[in-house]
């Protein structure tokens, strides 16, 4: 048997370990855009308490290696009576960690809005969420795809983190069939073909989007 | 936790650093290079450049770390954990650098390089003594931003068996039975470190708008 019929043969493996690498990066990536579209807002809130808060947690995500954090909910935890599985423990973290990202991009843009705009929506009766979610969170989204796109890839590649944490993601599932078979090349090979996949479909994905903000005179932030 | 824990995570602080630093140090040149190849569009070569600066922007540090400390030794490369980890995150952080210097070289105004050509300037020249100088102010924010982005990527080499400032905490934790402190610690170290790279980016941001051509 060759090695690429043994990968062939080992296909269930590959393909589930791939659908969790999917799933977490689904779920985490919605969490994270979701949380952090919420966060936008009380990040320039005006008391100072709500702001620091929320600022010290952006920036010390932002300076902490993923695997630290992880590493702080699955093993730190347990220390408090909190005892997470690995898959919950890394789900939780990919989306709190990447949270922060997302906050920090959208806020960043918001400043870069001229503020009589929100004054003029605010004229016309548009107040609270419905202000961010009927007039700044579109064109955030549209002015700061490509650097979201980013993030989005790098919510995928720090999926591959939590099998160091023994979930069995599609580089766990690629690295037991090299030990299981002594076949180095082919799984490795596959696992990066599939991330490789992603992250193009993403970078397309933002493509369309950007040229949606250019049709419509945004997208140069 | 114990003296002893505390040296066994400087020495893991150490680990960390000096991997980091020999991939910065190798990937900032070697980024420089693939993008001269790229934006000349030397043919054939160009298109791999593209090819790797792709695929090296998708492909996650675990995976491209245990691909070449179990693959290169198949095609009679003996690589130990260390080097095979210094080689992944220098092929990592070499892609991103590619596009940083890239973009550096597309900012640059057309205008001083016709008035270099017009005083009699050869293209090399031009580039030595005008260009290289003003891009690499520019590049340089990005190019520590991407250090930050490497130093928080690193832990990765942990699963081919190094023993960096990340995976020293469960060594320590299974002495002590206590992981929360030293995971703290170590922390704490990350942030050290990284916060000295963002401060030092946001200083180079503000020399790099002063200078702006």
């Amino acid at each position: 048997m060759t090695d690429w019929e043994i990968v062939l043969k080992e296909w269930p493996r590959l393909a589930s370990g791939f659908g969790t690498t999917l799933l977490l990066f689904g779920i985490s990536a919605v969490g994270a855009f979701l949380l952090g579209a919420l966060m936008v807002g009380p990040l320039r809130s005006r008391s100072k308490i709500v702001r620091i808060a929320l600022r010290s947690y952006v920036d010390g995500m932002r300076m902490l290696p993923f695997l630290i954090f992880v590493y702080l909910l699955f093993y730190g935890l347990p220390t408090f009576g909190v005892k997470l599985d690995a898959w919950t423990a890394g789900l939780l973290g990919l989306t709190v960690y990447h949270c922060a990202y997302v906050a920090e991009i959208l806020r960043g843009a918001w400043d870069q809005l001229p503020v009589g705009q929100t004054e003029s929506a605010q004229a016309h009766g548009y107040h609270g969420l419905r202000l961010i979610r009927r007039i700044v969170l579109p064109q955030l989204i549209l002015n700061t795809a490509p650097v979201l796109g980013n993030q989005l890839i790098y919510i995928l590649k720090d999926t591959s983190f939590l099998m160091i944490i023994t979930v069995q993601d599609l580089t766990y599932a690629a690295s037991s069939i090299q030990s299981m078979y002594f076949v180095p090349l082919e799984p490795f090979l596959i696992a990066m073909a599939l991330y490789w996949a992603i992250s193009l479909l993403i970078e397309g994905f933002v493509r369309v989007v950007h040229g949606t903000a250019k049709e419509r005179g945004l997208g140069h932030a | 936790m114990t003296a002893g824990g505390f040296q066994m995570l400087l020495d893991g602080a150490w680990t960390t650093i000096w991997i980091s630093l020999i991939a910065i140090v190798c990937g900032v040149p070697i980024g420089f290079g693939l993008s001269l190849i790229r934006v000349s569009r030397v043919p054939v070569l160009s298109q791999i450049v593209v090819l790797y600066v792709s695929l090296g922007r998708a492909t996650p540090l675990v995976t491209l770390a245990l691909f070449l400390f179990v693959t290169l030794p198949v095609f009679g490369i003996n690589i130990d954990k260390y080097t095979a980890g210094v080689v992944a995150l220098t092929l990592n952080t070499a892609s991103f650098n590619t596009e940083v210097w890239r973009s550096a070289y597309l900012a640059f105004p057309q205008s001083q390089i016709e008035a270099a050509r017009a005083t009699g300037m050869t293209r090399a020249l031009y580039f030595r003594r005008i260009m290289f100088p003003q891009m690499w102010f520019a590049a340089l924010p990005s190019l520590v931003n991407e250090m930050t982005l490497l130093i928080k990527a690193s832990p990765a080499i942990a699963v081919i068996g190094v023993v960096d400032l990340t995976r020293v905490t469960n060594r320590i934790a299974a002495q002590t039975y206590e992981p929360l402190p030293p995971i703290l610690i170590a922390g704490v170290m990350y942030i050290l470190f990284i916060g000295v790279l963002v401060r030092l980016q946001r200083h180079l941001e503000k020399r790099a708008e002063r200078y702006a051509p």
